[in-house]
């Protein structure tokens, strides 16, 4: 199949209508989401967003490429499972902080350690926006939700849990700056092996603390800091716990490790689906029962 | 005279009785015989009392005896647990060396010092069971050349030294066995022909079916007695070029699974019913993205952890019932591994047929029972994919293509994405034909009427109940699974009783095949069910499917396999046959 001349952002004009809240950071996500794919020259058939469920999940449905809806938490293995047998997909999980850090908890240590040649979207509003406003695990501590009326009790840093896996490449973006959210996200697809990329998501309905304008006043680029390498895990982990007065956005870690597609044997073979299997290649197992 | 010998070996865990039974049967498999095995176990990895069981005889057999003409008491516990077990004229083998055991009431009784023998012989005391197990069929005098050759099969990959070691102690404790055997014990077994016939578990039929189907893609996450099927498929997975994914969890590896399925590949998983139960969300995730995936519920004794290592059928009305929500599936309940190998096969195409979940229900006794079975016949063997765009549609349809369109059948064209241009959207929200979440009502209902159409073309597909009839049969004996064998072979026993008995028995249960199931029971006698579970899960289905409520039940779950002799006995006591 010849790859069309030139993608444009007109081949991802959205398939179906939008039901996120106005002013939502989720539109500066897909704004640089889309950008990345069209600097990429990725067409929209080449792509496979795989999400869970809650705002974040929707955003595969706004824009234009092949999708798998699944269930609330579980992206990221639902992700492996298509790119195991598909490795000519560009996948890429979109999630929400709820869906990755809390429902799909394990999923993100496991998928962080086996590798997989995946790129990870967290929407991190730090609430749970489509549910309506109750704590997810990166609330900030003390804030109060119907659901946490003592005030919320976790204050999960899930970003050193990524440098603590070894994720092999982890960085921050800020959905007011699509801009530098575009490249990071475009960094990390091109990037062998899975890629987190945390987005700082300002929710303007449930979460009236971590505002556009709280975020804008604490967000800087790592890069510009002196010394900064992000091929030093030590600092990655100082970088990955900052929160504060300063929040760090840009790539955090990066490193190359042996992908969970290499270790499958997969890597740079013919995508698996296209085989066509043969049920008398099972003969030769017979002696073995014989 | 007919053959049906059976032979019980005993032992602690970790002296590999299940070994001993393998080599056994195995043996007698080369001598044209038709062997059914099966093992007795303890949740732990050393010590408590284990057992095996092989069963041999000149036609086929698919059940265990609950009598034994040979123990092979490996330990001392053995002697005083099975004692009892051994038929008149029967004999004793006890090889537990210096820990001495009561063993006063054998008919007959050999003393093998199995350890001594093993040294003596060159090898080392690991050969002890070797020794014993050669000392069982010098004791039948049957054909020696043949368990060297089993041997060989065993130990082959360590080496032709060892293979050597153990075909030396094998004669020493052969030779020893006729030498000292028992003055009373007069059974004695001749090989003959081999058959060409195959012997090998449950699971590892499920496993050959699956290859033979083409699966493209397994995870899972151990879970007995499941862990063999995953256990197989990963040791050919790059012969195959088959990913097997050792998922964090069960409710990874359904996730996994269906991704998989969803881009293209024949996928399944494989677990138990506490893994099952995790899946069940995932479950529901197959039936609304329509995604073909297999799903092997190996049941045992439950709920909860239960008895993690022994059988039950408790799982047959949550297989059916299983995930949230309205969707169509398949349960098919193979009853041995031939079936075991039939089932996975159609498993995997009823799955692609009919973008739904199938369920594949065997139990602990199905699963890690041993069977005869001749070579499976691969050219039989048909791969039916299911509806896909044409090459030609499924590219220039690209972002119009309508993953869920509307269809008769309930059955929507499918697209690889990724290798065509179709834009496939997927979406476990209710959708449009497009694929994109919805909620309007009128999409809603055609939705769902859209999936349970599908549950009309499955109907189709499934295989009634197999029925033996006899004229004027008093009774009708009903079962599923691993019950079929036992349930037939108690058939035979009260025929020879003087009753008339028809037989029913299920191998795939829904969409229950509830019209066939009426005309049958309409024209038989009492109806008996028979089931591995305390509250007769098939007697409850056919009475909801088809309103006749059952004369008899046989309810064992005590955690041990059904048998002809418990049926038998539960009828004479219950109900007075
Ligand atoms: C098993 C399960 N539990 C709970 C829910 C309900 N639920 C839907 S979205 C959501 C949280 C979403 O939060 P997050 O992932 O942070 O996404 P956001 O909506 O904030 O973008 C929850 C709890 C569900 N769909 N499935
Ligand atoms: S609830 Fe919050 S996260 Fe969801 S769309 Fe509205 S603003 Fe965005």
């Amino acid at each position: 199949m010849k790859d069309k001349a030139k993608v444009t952002l007109d081949d991802f004009t959205p398939a179906s209508e939008n039901a996120w809240c106005p002013g939502c950071g989720n539109f500066g996500i897909l704004k640089a989401v889309n950008q990345a794919l069209v600097a990429l020259e990725l067409e929209p058939h080449r792509v496979l967003m795989v999400s869970g469920i809650g705002q974040a999940a929707k955003l595969p449905h706004y824009t234009r490429c092949n999708i798998f809806n699944g269930l609330h938490g579980r992206p990221l293995p639902a992700a492996i499972g298509a790119k195991t047998v598909n490795n000519a997909l560009t996948v890429i999980a979109e999630s929400g902080d709820g869906d990755a850090y809390g429902e799909g908890g394990n999923h993100f240590i496991h998928t962080m350690n086996r590798n997989p040649d995946i790129t990870c979207l967290v929407h991190n509003n730090q609430v749970y926006g489509l549910t309506k406003g109750q704590a997810s695990p990166t609330t900030d501590l003390g804030f109060t939700t119907k659901l946490n009326p003592e005030g919320a009790w976790t204050a999960l840093h899930p970003l050193a849990l990524a440098v603590a896996a070894d994720c092999s490449f982890i960085a921050r973006g800020f959905a007011g700056d699509p801009d530098y959210l575009a490249g990071l996200i475009a960094e990390a697809v091109r990037h062998p092996g899975f890629a987190l990329v945390e987005v700082l998501q300002p929710c303007v309905s449930f979460n009236k603390k971590n505002t556009f304008q709280w975020y804008q006043e604490r967000v800087y680029k790592v890069e510009e800091e002196e010394g900064y390498d992000p091929g030093d895990r030590a600092m990655a982990f100082a970088l990955a716990l900052e929160w504060g007065t300063r929040i760090p956005i840009g790539v955090i870690y990066r490193r190359e490790r042996e992908t969970f597609d290499e270790y499958l044997g997969t890597a740079g073979r013919e995508p698996l689906v296209t085989a066509a299997p043969d049920p008398r290649r099972v003969k030769e197992l017979f002696a073995e029962f014989a | 005279m007919a053959v049906d010998l059976n032979i019980l070996i005993g032992g602690e865990a970790g002296q590999g009785v299940v070994s001993v039974g393998a080599v056994l049967g195995r043996a007698m498999v080369r001598g044209g015989y038709e062997v059914f095995a099966d093992q007795d176990f303890e949740s732990r990895i050393r010590g408590g009392h284990s057992f095996a069981r092989v069963r041999v005889c000149d036609r086929p057999v698919d059940a265990s005896r609950e009598t034994a003409d040979l123990v092979l008491a490996l330990n001392a516990e053995t002697v005083s647990l099975h004692l009892g077990e051994i038929t008149p004229g029967g004999a004793l083998i006890h090889s537990a060396g210096r820990n001495g055991a009561v063993s006063e009431g054998a008919p007959n009784r050999l003393d093998i010092p199995v350890h001594d023998i093993a040294i003596d012989a060159g090898g080392s005391p690991k050969m002890a069971n070797t020794v014993a197990t050669a000392a069982a069929l010098g004791l039948l005098e049957y054909d020696f050349d043949i368990l060297a050759g089993v041997l060989e099969h065993q130990y082959g990959r360590h080496g032709s030294a060892v293979v050597e070691a153990n075909v030396k102690a094998a004669r020493a404790g052969y030779d020893y066995a006729r030498k000292h055997c028992p003055a009373g014990f007069k059974m004695r077994l001749k090989a003959g022909r081999p058959s060409g016939k195959l012997l090998l578990t449950g699971n590892e039929a499920v496993a050959l079916g699956a290859l033979a189907a083409g699966v493209g893609f397994v995870a899972g996450y151990p879970m007995t007695p499941s862990t063999p099927i995953l256990e197989y498929l990963a040791g050919k997975g790059r012969d195959f070029s088959l990913p097997v994914i050792q998922a964090e969890d069960e409710i990874a590896a359904i996730n996994m699974a269906v991704g998989a399925g969803y881009a293209g590949a024949r996928a399944m998983t494989a677990t138990s019913g506490g893994g099952f139960s995790l899946m069940t969300e995932g479950l529901a995730l197959a039936g609304m993205t329509e995604t073909p995936v297999v799903i092997v519920l190996g049941q045992r004794a439950g709920p909860a952890t239960g008895l993690p290592t022994r059988t039950e059928q408790g799982e047959l009305l949550y297989a059916i019932h299983a995930g949230h929500g309205e969707f169509p599936r398949a349960v098919l309940a193979p009853g041995n591994a031939q079936e075991g190998f039939r089932a996975t096969v159609k498993a995997f195409n009823l799955a692609e047929k009919f973008q739904t979940p199938v369920i594949v229900a065997t139990d602990h006794q199905m699963a890690d029972s041993y069977y005869t079975v001749a070579p499976f016949d691969l050219e039989a063997v048909t791969l039916e994919r299911g509806e896909w765009l044409c090459d030609q549609d499924a590219d220039s349809q690209g972002a119009d293509y309508k993953r869920y369109a509307f269809t008769d059948s309930g059955i929507s064209p499918r697209a690889l994405p990724g290798i065509h241009r179709a834009l496939v959207s997927a979406d476990s929200d209710e959708h449009s034909e497009a694929g994109h979440i919805i909620e309007d009502a009128a999409t809603r209902r055609r939705m769902v009427e859209k999936r349970l159409r599908k549950q009309v073309g499955l109907a189709g597909e499934i295989a009634p109940p197999l029925s033996a009839r006899v004229e004027g049969a008093d009774y009708t004996l009903i079962s599923w699974g691993s019950g079929n064998g036992p349930a037939m072979e108690a058939s035979g026993m009260l025929t020879g009783r003087g009753h008339r008995i028809n037989t029913l028995r299920f191998t795939e249960l829904w969409p229950f095949p509830a019209e066939r199931v009426r005309q049958e029971l309409e024209k038989s006698g009492k109806s008996i069910v028979i089931e591995s579970n305390a509250t007769g899960q098939l007697a409850r289905l056919i009475r909801a499917e088809t309103g006749i409520q059952a004369d008899i039940r046989v309810n064992r779950y005590d955690g041990r396999p059904l048998s002809a002799e418990y049926i038998v006995a539960q009828l004479e006591q219950e109900a007075g046959l």
